[in-house]
């Protein structure tokens, strides 16, 4: 942590003040570059609470694509694997088969599970790995400058919808949530949001719960 | 096992070299005329004997990933196909190349282009010895010639693999991997212990323990003049492989008038049309490459300066005879025979 901040902390706790929250040693001193007011850094310190209260992190593997959270490896104090554009569930599933006692994670964006590694997300929730897929979904291809992503919305504006999406021209938006929901092989699926204080607190319990699958 | 002498395929060889060298996972998809390695594997169930985890997987793009992901946690992980499964694979090898991930992939090449034909084939070979993704990288690239081959370069991929983490191709076609020949196999090789692959791999990502700082895999680097600092790094790679690493055979190269210059199964053709050619009294030799990256130039511009005349055979429209690594041999003799395989 800072020394800075760290030492302004002792101060207070000498005046009597009360530490109620801190950060998790789980995520690194590193500042985010995340968009302000994007969900990702909430959603990473989620995660990273998950783990510390877990008490697994020495055991953890994390796999982040290509997308917004490319450099999760930077803000996560656990081992990494930065991977190619969608194919986070098959790299995640070679190292949760070689490492079964490990706990594995993917942490992907709309684009990278539900457009370009569909097939990826399919096989890897249908022949039941036992690993956590974190899908962060924000409605459009972030990195690449906010062109439409499958989820986006009919109506919405994007970069390459620039008068909103058709359904004519672009098909539906994709709900893989419903989608992996009616595979045999997935075990726990839900949709969350962080967009305030009761939403972030359910998403950490879902979060947990997927985590907690994996001690099975 | 033992030291044995048994009849097989040479894609059979291939999954049973895989087994004994000590081989923690594979993932594949099927393709001819490379399928019998998966079906081996699957029918053998190493992962009641060794420990060695076998999954078929969606695509070869998955199991190209899936290589990513085991062999990033310090594992030997290995995959095989042919010509379209592997060019399906590129993306995945520039992405194990540029992470400096070690790892085995095997290709049985058949002819191309497109889908092409299931029958034998080498036109794979700028492919495989001139990176073959995007960006300045090389597959450290092994021909064999010979079912025995097929097993002995399994485990001699995994000693380079992990030496320079670096992926290794072995690249064969479909008349070795379908061929049976006899074969002598070797003693198991036991897997890592937990402690060997901590050792071997200290980069790997097996979960960080509070002593070292987290493990990263990544072929990311937005800072342009650091990743020109990496990309040196890998041509020093390369260049010590070049120095170190060189393989090939010469077969009657002292005294010979003429060479020929092959490798794969083409040099078993070439090695009866030489013994045919001596026993007309005409002298040739046969220079039978072994490593296709890194190539014997040196050695075989040696051997060129002394011969009246040179003749590349292979099975492609001259892939290899057109190669760079060629040139210092156009000096003394500036013509190539070319033919097309997969026919
Ligand atoms: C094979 C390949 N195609 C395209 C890209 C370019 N690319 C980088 S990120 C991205 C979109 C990512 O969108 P999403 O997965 O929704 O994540 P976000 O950036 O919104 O977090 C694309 C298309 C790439 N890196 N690789």
């Amino acid at each position: 942590m800072n020394q800075d901040i760290e030492a302004r902390k002792q101060e207070l706790l000498k005046e009597g003040y009360e530490e109620v929250y801190t950060r998790t040693k789980v995520l690194t001193d590193a500042v985010m570059h995340y968009c302000p007011g994007c969900g990702h850094g909430t959603t990473h310190r989620l995660i990273a609470e998950v783990i510390d209260e877990m008490g697994i992190q020495d055991n953890v593997v994390g796999v982040s694509p290509v997308g917004c959270s490319v450099l999760a490896y930077n803000y996560f104090d656990v081992d990494f694997q930065e991977a190619a554009h969608g194919r986070a569930p098959a790299v995640a599933t070679a190292i949760k088969r070689l490492n079964p006692d490990t706990f594995v994670f993917t942490y992907q964006g709309d684009g990278d599970l539900a457009a370009i590694g569909t097939a990826e997300t399919i096989h890897a929730a249908n022949r039941g790995e036992n690993m956590t897929m974190i899908f962060v979904n924000n409605g459009i291809y972030g990195m690449t400058g906010g062109q439409m992503a499958p989820t986006t919305l009919v109506g919405m504006r994007s970069a390459t919808t620039p008068y909103g999406r058709r359904v004519d021209l672009n098909g539906y938006p994709l709900r893989m949530t419903e989608l992996l929901s009616t595979l045999p092989g997935t075990y726990y699926v839900t949709r969350q949001s962080v967009q305030n204080p009761a939403a972030v607190r359910k998403a950490k319990a879902a979060i947990r719960k997927a985590f907690e699958n994996q001690r099975r | 096992m033992a030291r044995e002498l048994q009849l097989m395929k040479g894609n059979e060889a291939i999954a049973r070299a895989m087994i004994a060298s000590g081989t923690d996972g594979y993932f594949g998809y099927p393709i001819t005329p490379q399928s019998e390695v998966m079906e081996t594997l699957m029918a053998e169930k190493p992962w009641e004997t060794t420990g060695m985890t076998v999954l078929q997987a969606e695509s070869e793009v998955a199991s190209i990933n899936m290589v990513y992901g085991g062999a990033a946690t310090g594992k030997k992980v290995a995959t095989s196909s042919s010509s379209p499964g592997i060019s399906l694979m590129q993306e995945g090898l520039t992405y194990l190349a540029g992470a400096e991930i070690p790892c085995l992939v095997v290709n049985v090449m058949r002819g191309g282009p497109g889908l092409g034909t299931i029958q034998p084939s080498q036109s794979d070979y700028f492919q495989s010895t001139k990176g073959g993704g995007h960006g300045d990288y090389q597959l450290y690239t092994l021909a064999p010639a010979s079912v025995q081959e097929m097993y002995d370069f399994v485990f001699d991929a995994w000693d380079i693999a992990f030496k320079y983490r670096n992926p290794v191709l072995i690249l064969s076609d479909g008349a070795i991997g379908q061929c049976m020949e006899k074969l002598y196999t070797r003693d198991y090789i036991p897997r890592w212990t937990e402690e060997e692959r901590r050792k071997n791999a200290p980069w790997g990502t097996w979960g960080k323990p509070a002593t070292r700082d987290h493990n990263i895999i990544t072929s990311l680097e937005l800072d342009s003049a650091r990743q020109e600092v990496f990309n040196h790094k890998l041509q020093a790679k390369y260049a010590e492989m070049k120095e170190k690493e060189v393989r090939y055979e010469m077969l009657n190269c002292e005294d010979a008038d003429y060479i020929i210059v092959a490798y794969g199964s083409s040099s078993r053709i070439a090695m009866k049309a030489m013994q045919m050619a001596r026993e007309k009294g005409i002298k040739v030799g046969l220079f039978r490459l072994i490593t296709l990256f890194p190539f014997p130039t040196k050695q075989l511009a040696e051997v060129a300066a002394h011969v009246k005349g040179i003749l590349c055979v292979e099975m492609s429209a001259g892939q290899m005879s057109e190669d760079r690594a060629l040139r210092p041999l156009r000096r003394y003799h500036p013509h190539s025979r070319r033919g097309p395989g997969g026919s």
